[in-house]
């Protein structure tokens, strides 16, 4: 493996008597696309704005490119920042505020203008360079902002919650622009978002964080699909969770509502007795008998909603509920409220939260 | 970097705050030197015991009362009706009421000695009641800016079509509508409004003097030319005023209705 | 604003053509009392003044009212009174502005904010007659800022030139409503400058003067002339203080305006309304400027 382009080790940051990051490590590889996905207040904006250099650790170290930047102050770093307010200079046209770094690093008229030019570009937004910022929607804005901050070719790439401000329609299209943008200049690039989806369509890795702490971090499909805590699977995508007490710890058998569900493998560590938190995808989970899911159990379906393509369908197992989405299909009629239905899913897809 | 920005600031704070509390400190310890060797409220008294402190103050007084009922019945109704039924005249209106910003109170009590003599067809002066009407009015004219953007700021906040509509729709008049919804909820910035007019009004000098009343404003001139502690008194005396008018307003904000369902 | 009549349209214009057919004189009545008031006590008095200042004492037209205002007396009151103006509107504007900038800006405790705007608003209404006197017990030659000076510090300010009844006393008196006024109408510009902003600038590798320099001053610049020419305005109207400190002697336009109401100095009643119009036309254009600066500002600082 090669040596990580940006260094983020033991870092803490406590205002006060509050702790706001405790011991936070990152290693993070040259191109790479890493999020901080996390609830307000757990974090993930104050580490990043410590690699920025707006806060100083309280301990632990920040290297790039194998340069300790701890003590650095922010305008001798070369990082590119967007904000989720936008942050253009409304007393500078587009063109200015993109040459606006170039400028200041003193770099010659005509080779800036050329870099604008290309930028403009690089953004679609190749006529605009006169324009002021209020002029502008919103995703232009936050456009021209990803502009200005990479012109200057920073060797990293940090996004504050640039979308958080922006149209749901905008956001999806911008996102997908943003990455294509990092793939092709090939910058290093760390994203903050409260937004689970938006994180999981766009990172190479995730660092899932709460409490100030790094809960989780890895692959999208690693955070989806093998969530390493309770946290980490409850706020990334929808999970059905259900009680389940362990009947027999040496064969796996839990019981959850009175009906046994074998979990072989599963339940490390479990004795007989324990109680266990038992998770499970509702694309997880189909309705009736389906070939390769091994598990079942029974209940009554107690809500149906059509929402078009797919069927949305709550199935109470005993006191829980759980949902599931089945496919649209004009030949079979939906499911009916108060029908007796049988659940199925593989047991390998069951996620025991400890 | 941050701890010299710091440095500057408490520098610039610290003479800035010199300049202004100075004066008053000195104006202060002035007034108590009336009394040779000791310092006393002696200047405080005389002034209060003085009978044309209390005739004049207790005419500017009055006339700021009526100043206020003036105001708050010209600027309430317009104000709420501009923004109900003819948005469009708003800009017009805004225009006429920061006119008095614009044309100085000398000029506005030239313009009325010139119009409303003893001879014209309005003649205000021909009585010391007429005057005193015309006093009125022009102080009602100085206060129109401040009054109006108080009373349109309060009826942005709550929204006013809507509760009129919903008032309406519930059967009530316009009586009704006025008194009893839109006033109560837009009397905090009237309140303001009048505070504000009232801090203006009562020291005020330029009008009354030219327009020959025995207000607060000229007697306050006519002390400083013929006394040498109690204009200092008096100084003080008018600050508290002031003070006590901007603080009731602040208070007042601390009431006032925020944004009903509309942020604009 | 825009959002504000959407609703009225929406919910009016199915009943509008009975409406307003039926309620038109009636939408009128409702701010007939302003526009009556308006009228008759604010702008006929002072078209009244201008058409004056081009009328002779036989009511015929004629310039000769305009012309005369150059005559070497109210030449000088015009020259007194914009200097006066200028110079206590720029230095008022600047300390109000630096003042402005420690305080939102500075770090300084929050509560220090809250008590200078509110200071402020008081002292930018303390003018007139008692702010008078209090600069003469604080700089008169009796004051107690200038017993103390010279009895402490040995440096007798009426001795080195200086006269609380002089330009610079008059200067130094005005900045007391001057300097206030800036603060309350500067701390919204100064509070419109973004953190993100400084920040934006910095991690594009700019350091803090270059931030000021191509950033901070650009976008308080317009707020800044804005409220200078008003601060302007404010001191060129201003009667009360100056009558009260220096008495009808001081030869500037509002207080020979004052001495010709009172008691027609000028021997032309129509000479009167020319200095008056004068009076206006000044501040008008002031007020004009300071409507076209705000106007760009807030386009920048919504």
């Amino acid at each position: 493996m090669a040596d990580p382009f940006l260094s983020i080790q033991h870092v803490r940051k406590s205002f006060g008597a509050t702790t706001v990051v405790e011991d936070f490590s990152l290693d993070v590889e040259p191109g790479e696309f890493v999020s901080f996905l996390g609830p307000s207040g757990c974090g993930k904006t104050t580490v990043l704005r410590m690699v920025a250099g707006f806060e100083e650790p309280s301990a632990g170290k920040i290297v790039v490119a194998g340069k300790d930047i701890t003590r650095l102050k922010p305008n001798q770093r070369n990082v590119g920042m967007v904000f989720q307010a936008y942050a253009l200079f409304p007393n500078l046209t587009v063109a200015q505020n993109i040459a606006f770094g170039l400028k200041v690093a003193g770099m010659p008229k005509a080779d800036a203008d050329r870099r604008v030019a290309e930028m403009l570009d690089i953004i679609k937004l190749p006529q605009m360079g006169d324009r002021y910022p209020y002029q502008l929607s919103g995703g232009q804005q936050q456009r021209i902002a990803l502009a200005r901050a990479i012109a200057p070719k920073p060797k990293l790439l940090l996004l504050d919650e640039p979308l958080s401000a922006l149209d749901a329609k905008v956001r999806v299209s911008l996102r997908e622009e943003i990455r294509s943008i990092q793939k092709k200049l090939g910058i290093t690039t760390i994203f903050v978002t409260h937004d689970q989806e938006e994180a999981l369509s766009i990172s190479d890795r995730i660092a899932v964080m709460y409490g100030g702490k790094a809960e989780q971090v890895g692959t999208p499909f690693e955070i989806y699909n093998r969530p390493a805590t309770k946290f980490v699977a409850n706020f990334v995508g929808t999970l059905n969770v259900l009680e389940g007490t362990v009947t027999d710890a040496a064969s796996g058998m839990v019981r959850v509502n009175s009906q046994e569900v074998a979990l072989k493998g599963k339940l490390n560590g479990s004795k007989s007795g324990d109680t266990l938190s038992l998770a499970l995808r509702p694309e997880a989970i189909s309705l009736g008998r389906q070939p390769g899911r091994d598990s079942s159990l029974a209940g009554e379906i107690s809500e149906v909603h059509f929402l078009g393509s797919v069927i949305r369908v709550r199935v109470g197992i005993g006191g829980s509920t759980v949902s599931l989405d089945t496919f649209n299909s004009p030949a079979t009629p939906p499911p009916a409220v108060g029908e007796k239905a049988e659940i199925s899913f593989a047991s390998s897809d069951m996620l025991v939260l400890h | 970097m941050k701890q010299g920005s710091r440095f500057w600031a408490w520098l610039v704070f610290g003479v800035g705050t010199t300049y202004f509390i100075l004066p008053l400190l000195a104006t202060f310890e002035f007034s108590l030197r009336k009394r040779r060797g000791e310092y006393s409220f002696d200047a405080y008294r005389s002034v209060f015991e003085d009978p044309n402190f209390q005739t004049t103050f207790t005419y500017s007084v009055v006339v700021a009362i009526f100043t206020i009922l003036l105001g708050v019945l010209l600027v309430v109704p317009t104000a709420y009706w501009i923004r109900l039924r003819l948005p469009n005249l708003r800009p017009v209106v805004e225009f006429i009421t920061l006119l008095p910003l614009v044309i100085p109170a000398i000029v506005i009590v030239f313009g009325y000695i010139r119009m409303f003599g003893s001879n014209s067809t309005l003649p205000f002066l021909a009585t010391a009641r007429g005057t005193d009407v015309l006093l009125v009015i022009g102080y009602a004219v100085l206060a129109l800016p401040y009054m109006y953007r108080a009373v349109d700021t309060g009826l942005r906040t709550i929204d006013v079509r809507t509760l009129t509509e919903a008032a309406q729709i519930l059967g009530a008049g316009w009586t009704t509508i006025i008194a009893r919804i839109i006033l109560p909820n837009v009397l905090i910035a009237v309140l303001s409004g009048a505070f504000l007019s009232f801090a203006i009004v009562i020291g005020e000098f330029t009008m009354a003097s030219l327009l020959n009343r025995p207000a607060f404003g000229p007697y306050l001139q006519n002390i400083g030319a013929n006394s040498a502690y109690e204009p200092s008194a008096l100084a003080i005396i008018s600050f508290a005023i002031t003070w006590g008018c901007m603080s009731l307003i602040q208070i007042l904000s601390r009431f006032a209705p925020k944004s009903a369902n509309r942020p604009n | 604003m825009a959002d504000s009549t959407m609703p009225q349209t929406a919910s009016v214009s199915p009943r509008a053509p009975e409406i307003s057919r039926l309620r038109l004189p009636l939408h009128w009545l409702g701010v007939a009392p302003f526009f009556v008031f308006a009228l008759l006590f604010l702008i006929l008095p002072t078209v009244g003044l201008i058409a004056g200042a081009f009328k002779n004492a036989a009511g015929d037209y004629t310039f000769e009212n305009i012309i005369a205002l150059s005559q070497p007396k109210l030449a000088a009151a015009y020259l007194v009174s914009i200097q006066i103006s200028v110079v206590s509107a720029v230095l008022g504007a600047l300390i109000g502005l630096a003042m402005a900038v420690a305080v939102v800006r500075g770090g300084l405790p929050s509560w220090l904010r809250s008590a200078t705007l509110t200071f402020s608003g008081v002292a930018s209404n303390f003018a007139g007659v008692p702010l008078a006197f209090s600069f003469i017990a604080t700089l008169g030659r009796l004051g107690v800022a200038t017993i103390l000076l010279r009895d402490i510090f040995g440096i007798n300010i009426y001795s080195l030139g200086f006269s609380i009844f002089s330009f610079w006393g008059l200067v130094l008196t005005y900045l007391y409503f001057q300097i206030p006024l800036m603060i309350v109408i500067i701390t919204p510009a100064v509070d419109g400058l973004k953190k993100e902003w400084g920040e934006a600038a910095a991690t594009l590798g700019a350091t803090n003067w270059q931030y000021w320099r191509m950033v901070v001053i650009p976008v308080l610049w317009p707020s800044f002339l804005g409220t200078t020419v008003l601060l302007f305005a404010n001191a060129f109207g201003a009667v009360a203080t100056a009558y009260a400190l220096t008495g009808p002697s001081l030869n500037i336009v509002p207080i020979q305006l004052f001495a010709q109401i009172r008691g027609d100095v000028l021997y032309n009643p129509n000479l009167g309304y020319a200095l008056a119009l004068g009076m206006i036309v000044i501040t008008g254009l002031a007020n004009l400027f300071y409507i076209l600066f705000q106007r760009r500002a807030e386009r920048w600082l919504k």
